[in-house]
């Protein structure tokens, strides 16, 4: 048989395909608590020195760009769209769909993490990088700038992390698409990546006010 | 039983996809203007909502089983959990000083 390949459904320890699907869902909400308390550590640590360093968390938080950073939100928003759109089309069984979207959603993120290594690299110019070349105009506040930005690239570069690893995972994702492995019984896969993808824009949906828009308005 | 999950209608995510947005621009906007300590409420207030709209219709919770609901909403008491008794700690330790 062509289908050979194809997993038997449901599984010979599940009682039925809905009890197999949530399974997975469940499986996968459980890993994403634990990243909700890995990221919620980080959030508690720029809670804490933002709430002690008020001044400088807001004058370093001025050398961002709020262009990009508003552009990169919808970029990623935009993702999150064509993720579950994948999703969609791999409930109704429809491959060339699910190929396509999730082109779409990894050219999304390939752009999002563009301009986050444009911003970096512009940050390193400005000498903006934690350590020994930190230089900040005003002096008085260069320690705790130095811990914001600090904050902002271990911040900014595990949500990076993050959107590679995801990106990794639609990759593998279309190649078993590719091969036929999915239908609209078993499409687990699709939706497990696709709450995967989420969270991480879940995550960056509290980065962009936190890290570009405190006190904008001074 | 051929299909194991909800479908949600299509027209539902570009609805979620345009509010979400909406709160975009609006927290960029609000950020411009000088609501005092009411900014980060503002701020985080919009980003909460936003999750929210993300969670219930892109990661489907809205329609998942009870269990989903139970774990996610564990998840999130827990956060809070972390988050107010270190902020509980840090705002008031050097209350004497």
């Amino acid at each position: 048989m062509s289908t050979s390949t194809n997993p038997v459904l449901p599984a010979h320890h599940f009682d039925d395909l809905q009890q197999q699907h949530e399974a997975a869902q469940l499986g996968m909400w459980v890993f994403l608590i634990t990243e909700i308390m890995f990221f919620g550590g980080l959030f508690a640590a720029y809670t804490v020195y933002r709430s002690s360093y008020h001044q400088a968390f807001g004058a370093a938080s001025r050398h961002l760009d709020i262009t990009l950073g508003t552009f990169n939100t919808v970029v990623l928003i935009g993702s999150s769209l064509t993720m579950a759109l994948a999703v969609h089309a791999a409930q109704r069984g429809r491959r060339r769909a699910i190929i396509g979207f999730l082109i779409a959603t990894i050219l999304l993120g390939a752009v999002f993490l563009g301009v986050k290594a444009f911003e970096y690299t512009h940050k390193f110019h400005e000498h903006l990088v934690p350590g020994h070349g930190f230089q900040f105009p005003d002096a008085a506040l260069a320690r705790p700038a130095e811990l914001y930005f600090g904050l902002y690239f271990a911040m900014t570069g595990m949500h990076a992390l993050h959107m590679i690893i995801g990106i990794g995972i639609l990759l593998v994702m279309i190649r078993l698409a590719a091969r036929g492995r999915f239908s609209a019984e078993h499409y687990s896969p699709i939706e497990v990546t696709g709450l995967y993808w989420h969270f991480v824009d879940i995550v960056w949906i509290f980065l962009f006010p936190l890290l570009y828009l405190i006190e904008r308005h001074q | 039983m051929n299909q194991p999950g909800h479908i949600v209608p299509l027209r539902v995510y570009f609805t979620i996809f345009g509010a979400l947005m909406v709160f975009t621009a609006l927290t960029v906007w609000v950020a411009y203007h000088d609501l005092g300590n009411f900014n980060i409420v503002a701020a985080m207030t919009i980003a909460v909502a936003k999750a929210t709209l993300v969670v219930l219709y892109f990661m489907h919770v809205r329609y998942a089983s009870r269990l989903i609901w139970v774990v996610v909403s564990a998840g999130l008491v827990w956060l809070v959990i972390l988050l107010s008794l270190t902020m509980s700690d840090y705002l008031t330790r050097f209350a004497a000083v």
